[in-house]
């Protein structure tokens, strides 16, 4: 089959690799009908994140159709076209019985602070991911949820990580009616992020970034304020203006380990990788927050340490919250929110891309090509 | 609620003022007991009983698994990707004997990654398949799309390869006529 192989930092090509086989009793096997590339993709493909093997196939927000299954799978038949969920939980470890389905204990030999995901380094458990025509789902009784009938496929992969990150993001923030809400970042996580922030209650929502196209986007769509830091001197100071000097009452870091915009988290973070991510976002939503106030983190890094104002996190009282989306949890809510047209998660998709074409989409969307948002790698299978 | 806040000077001319109730959705999902806790966890305190749920069955582990010794165990299901092989193998297996709190397990595979590059590209010769690695970097999307940076770095590169070429040549004429002066003065 045609899977993406990762050969080193910024190189990626489309190979021939064996299909993947039900290696568990309830394992299924999945035919790709969309893939995205994800902004946590950026991490692996840059070689931010240790034991990232060459040879493996990066993409966990996957849909498709079910091609076989394990003998122990009752909830799925072959025909069925599913969603999958970015983490691969077992339903049944005291963690997925709490519905924290993003911190399953049987799915991740080679780490205990994540879940497996789906093709994202033996850090998350050393899976091939979907970014390939055929992929191979472990406990298909507990994550992938049928496509309910007239959703549009390009929605529901979203439902896959975007729309659920995001909803947890502002979810985390506790949001209380009338709150402020900053978000950093305006990727497609940032963007639902702040989309997610009005649904709680918030009564102003503002949007960081610097990419000038990104920022216009969610102006919109969010819909929100947005500013672009390389116009500001200080962006705390800035902050702390726009909310009567007091801070905003949520800080949201939807950016993780690639940001820019402090040349000193850059340098250690994303040249040397000497630190576990460039934490400028995290470091500018701790300094902005307001005394007491919370800050949601959804934006990936690396396992090791990163730099970020601890002593303001004590002096300043405030909550820190973060975790990979709970995606099973959330997905019928969120499916509700798609399907009575609250969310248009579509809508952030700028880039089909075919398969083969894998080496360019991770270019395009790396280096924000094209004005490129989310990227959707399509199989060729789904395009006949 | 109408949002009457100040509207900062930067982005002062694109920044309309929003009135949060004629967002679609505003506050359905409103929920003041959201505090630290809730709802992401729905609390039973199961951990109190430690490792003792029903485990699901064991994927049979036909391939090498290294596995953090931060559990007892090789998790119910794991990936098969990339087992450890070559030098980059045996690096990672070292990494493993340490925990995720030390460097001693991220320093090290960091390493092996890095290490795994080389062994990918004397994997591919081996196999007679010579890497086509301006295509894997994706240069096509740059030249489709941003074709004066790919040229400007392309042209900086060349540059800077030239003289570096050229300094090494000239040294290496000047040694070799340092040494043919040497030789006639020993003659």
């Amino acid at each position: 089959m045609l899977a993406m192989n990762f050969r080193g930092p910024r190189r990626v090509r489309i190979d021939y690799k064996p299909e993947p086989e039900i290696l568990h009793p309830q394992d299924a096997v999945v035919r790709v009908t969309r893939s995205c590339i994800c902004g946590s993709d950026l991490h692996l493909y840059n070689g931010s994140v240790p034991d990232t093997r060459v040879g493996m196939t990066f993409g966990h927000e996957v849909t498709g159709v079910v091609e076989e299954i394990g003998s122990d799978v009752r909830n799925l038949k072959t025909g069925d076209h599913v969603l999958v969920p970015f983490n691969i939980a077992c339903g049944k470890c005291v963690f997925c019985q709490q519905e924290l389905y993003g911190n399953c204990h049987e799915s991740n030999p080679e780490a205990t602070a994540v879940g497996g995901i789906f093709g994202y380094s033996h850090t998350g458990g050393g899976y091939e991911g979907g970014q390939a025509e055929y992929v191979r789902v472990p406990y298909a009784n507990v994550g992938p949820t049928i496509i309910p009938e007239g959703m549009d496929p390009d929605d529901a992969v979203m439902l896959t990580d975007v729309v659920p990150t995001g909803y947890q993001a502002a979810e985390m923030g506790g949001i209380q009616r009338g709150d402020t809400v900053v978000v950093f970042g305006a990727g497609p996580v940032g963007i639902m992020a702040a989309r997610c922030a009005w649904l709680f209650g918030a009564g102003r929502v503002i949007v960081i970034d610097h990419l000038e196209y990104r920022l216009e986007f969610a102006r919109t769509y969010a819909p929100c304020e947005v500013y672009n830091y390389n116009e500001i001197d200080d962006v705390v100071v800035f902050l702390k203006r726009a909310t009567d000097w007091l801070g905003a009452d949520v800080c949201i870091d939807a950016v993780g380990a690639e940001a820019t915009g402090r040349a000193m988290q850059t340098f250690l973070g994303k040249t040397m990788h000497a630190v576990g991510g460039a934490a400028t976002a995290l470091h500018w939503a701790i300094n902005s927050v307001k005394k007491g106030g919370i800050v949601s983190i959804v934006g990936v890094y690396g396992p090791i340490d990163a730099l970020v104002p601890i002593g303001n996190v004590v002096n300043k009282g405030l909550t820190i919250r973060g975790n990979q989306a709970s995606v099973k949890r959330l997905l019928p809510r969120l499916i509700e929110h798609v399907q009575n047209g609250v969310l248009d998660p579509k809508a952030m998709i700028t880039h089909r891309i075919p398969l083969e074409e894998v080496s360019d989409a991770y270019r395009m969307f790396s280096a924000k090509l094209d004005n490129c948002i989310k990227p959707v790698l399509v199989p060729p299978s789904a395009r006949m | 609620m109408e949002n009457t806040r100040t509207q900062m000077e930067v982005g002062e001319t694109r920044n309309i003022t929003i009135d949060p109730t004629q967002v679609k959705g505003w506050g359905i999902d409103a929920d003041s007991e959201n505090d630290p806790t809730y709802p992401m966890k729905k609390r039973n305190n199961g951990e109190h009983a430690g490792y003792t749920w029903d485990r699901p069955p064991q994927q049979p582990v036909e391939i090498e698994v290294l596995h953090s010794n931060e559990r007892p165990n090789v998790s119910a299901t794991f990936g098969t990707a990339s087992p450890p092989s070559g030098l980059s193998g045996v690096i990672r297996r070292a990494a493993f004997k340490y925990s995720e709190n030390s460097y001693g397990h991220w320093v090290p595979l960091m390493l092996a990654d890095r290490v795994g590059v080389v062994e990918g590209v004397l994997d591919d010769l081996s196999r007679g398949h010579v890497p086509n690695i301006p295509s894997e970097l994706g240069w096509n999307a740059e030249w489709k799309y941003n074709r004066t940076r790919l040229v400007t770095r392309l042209v900086i590169g060349t540059a800077i390869a030239s003289v570096a070429i050229a300094l090494l040549r000239r040294d290496r004429n000047e040694t070799a006529q340092l040494q043919g002066q040497r030789d006639t003065l020993t003659a």
